[in-house]
């Protein structure tokens, strides 16, 4: 229906000092938004606020913790632990992973980008690998923070420690979901393009669809549930593999960077196309 | 070099840009004029990427923009709605274009001193005013040293010191050899700062020519005449060779013939004058005439993606069609 054709097979044309060049910028384009910043340092500061708040409690309470419910802390304290601060820190990242592209909508900014880099996609590319890249460093600072401060309180009753089967690869793990999500938010923001809506889609996809797909009948609820992005994502922050999940750690991982990676070619096709 | 060659830009089944072919030469101020939604600014999104023409071709110094290897140092472009995140400050906003381009720190204080914001260029832009907001638009224009220059209405929302400067600016950069294409919807604007005419309505090419020729073809003298035997004046100024006219009025308007002309023809047919009045149009006159036609037609609705300007525009010199057609 143009006349104008699709560049997208000579991208690659752009030397490799030249796509530095663009990650400092997008660099600069995250610090230099005071929003961002202080939405990180929360981050970590709630993260590891609500940690030593819940393995407390859970510590606290133990003597009035019914034997099933102790059987799963022991099982894996790691999950525990990591998992008490994980719904804010997940929040935060799907907020800030719409809001580091469709912002630039929301502004008028995506025009001087992309008059800057009018091939779009090295864009698009530098973007998402800085905020990954941040959100990597953040996550595993504050999964690390988390784990060796819930680790202690917990320790009495249910120990844990880094070099246990499974432990080490979850904390990491921790950092590399929030990383994961953090692309996949970006990419979805990428594709709906106004702050509200996206944020609302990603919200809905983490954290609305996975009990809707859980209601559905049998086996069916249970291996979509299994396939929602968040919930095989997620698995990686388990130093084990509980007995009903139908994915290992990494499988589960791989899942969700097999959504992450189908929005993106989504988000770059638009990109691509669509009138800025 | 700019080139615009059938640029065709539909947006659902209203026809922003219409076939529009036209080339802006280096060297000279070329003022790209229309009333609001003529389709200018979307012409420039077409010209600079932003939209895909839905035909036609649009080239700068022979390559598509996408192509340019450092597009902003071939470049420079101020849009007509903010392209500034509202969060960062101006400097910031300049140190990410910078980056993008290799350009150097020391460039981003030169073109902040150059539109005078040094003083605020830590401040958030969200803060800035309409005119603030605009020199920051046209630092980020300058950053990389562009050769070819498109502004979209850049006055809007400058005081008249800004006004002066910008127009200052822009020939002075001409001057030295590049290409300005400048948008405006101020006919009177684009006459003390254009060499050179592109004119629009409603996506269509109406004019394409040096100002001054644009100001004596669209300003030509009319002679307005009083009489009770209007009908035998106008026949004897037709067989003389001027146009005469008669308006709704019952006055006579003779075109293409001076007034002494037009007094020795009623004298020579024993014609009673009661008045007889040389007059030249004025250039605001002339431009919305001849872009009345082409508002009317539309019904006097805007092009959607102008909406915005239209609404942030604080002058209002061409009337708005709405009023005229009915």
């Amino acid at each position: 229906m143009t006349t104008t054709t699709d560049a997208t097979g000579t991208v690659p044309e752009i030397r490799k000092a030249g796509f530095g060049r663009l990650m400092l910028a997008e660099w600069t384009k995250i610090r230099s938004v005071r929003s961002t910043v202080w939405a990180l340092l929360l981050l970590v500061i709630l993260d590891l606020g609500f940690t030593a708040l819940f393995t407390g409690l859970t510590a606290g309470q133990w003597k009035n913790t019914d034997a099933e419910n102790r059987a799963s802390i022991m099982a894996d304290p790691t999950s525990t632990i990591l998992g008490s601060g994980f719904f804010l820190s997940q929040l935060t990242v799907c907020v800030l992973g719409v809001m580091v592209i469709a912002s630039e909508y929301s502004t008028g900014m995506i025009r001087a980008s992309l008059l800057a880099v009018p091939r779009r996609l090295p864009m698009l590319a530098a973007k998402s690998a800085v905020f990954t890249l941040l959100i990597l460093v953040i996550g595993t600072v504050t999964s690390f923070g988390s784990f060796f401060i819930g680790a202690p309180i917990l320790h009495s009753k249910a120990p844990v420690a880094l070099g246990d089967p499974g432990v080490l690869r979850a904390v990491v793990g921790g950092g590399l979901y929030l990383a994961m999500l953090g692309l996949f938010a970006l990419a979805l923001g990428a594709i709906i393009r106004h702050t509200a809506a996206g944020i609302t889609g990603v919200i809905g996809f983490v954290l609305v669809l996975a009990p809707l797909a859980a209601l559905l009948p049998g086996s069916l609820g249970k291996h979509v549930h299994a396939y929602l992005p968040s919930e095989a994502g997620h698995l990686i922050g388990q130093a084990r593999q509980a007995p009903n999940d139908l994915l290992t750690p990494w499988q589960g991982f791989g899942v969700f960077a097999i959504w992450t990676a189908l929005l993106l070619v989504i988000a770059a096709v638009l990109l691509k196309r669509r009138d800025a | 070099m700019i080139e615009a060659k059938n640029l065709t830009k539909r947006y659902g089944d209203k026809v922003a840009v219409d076939d529009l072919s036209f080339t802006v030469e280096p060297g000279r101020v070329t003022g790209f004029l229309g009333p609001n939604g003529a389709g200018k600014s979307t012409t420039m999104r077409l010209i600079l990427g932003l939209d895909r023409p839905n035909r036609g071709d649009a080239t700068i110094g022979g390559k598509h923009y996408r192509d340019l290897p450092r597009p902003l140092q071939t470049v420079g472009a101020l849009l007509e709605a903010r392209a500034i995140h509202t969060g960062r400050s101006a400097y910031n906003h300049l140190l990410c274009l910078a980056q993008t381009q290799g350009v150097g720190k020391k460039r981003i204080d030169e073109v902040v001193e150059l539109v005078g914001l040094t003083e605020v260029a830590k401040k958030r832009a969200g803060g800035f005013s309409l005119g603030m907001g605009q020199r920051l638009g046209i630092a980020a224009a300058l950053l990389a040293d562009p050769s070819v220059l498109i502004l979209d209405e850049p006055v809007n929302g400058l005081d008249p010191e800004g006004i002066v400067w910008i127009r200052t600016l822009m020939k002075r950069l001409a001057s030295e050899g590049r290409t300005i294409f400048v948008s405006s919807h101020l006919m009177n604007e684009m006459a003390v700062t254009a060499d050179h005419l592109i004119v629009v309505g409603r996506g269509k090419l109406i004019a394409d020519c040096s100002t001054e020729e644009f100001i004596e073809r669209s300003t030509e003298e009319v002679v307005v005449v009083r009489s009770p035997d209007t009908e035998r004046l106008a026949s004897a100024v037709d067989a003389e060779g001027g146009k005469a006219a008669i308006g709704e009025d019952g006055l006579l308007t003779v075109t293409n013939m001076e007034a002494p002309r037009v007094g020795e023809l009623a004298a020579a047919g024993g014609i009673v004058l009661h008045e007889l009045t040389p007059k030249r149009g004025s250039l605001e006159e002339a431009f919305m005439e001849l872009t009345r036609e082409s508002v009317e037609y539309g019904g006097g609705v805007a092009v959607a993606p102008e909406l915005p300007a239209q609404a942030a525009e604080p002058q209002a010199a061409v009337p708005e069609p709405q009023g005229e057609a009915r």
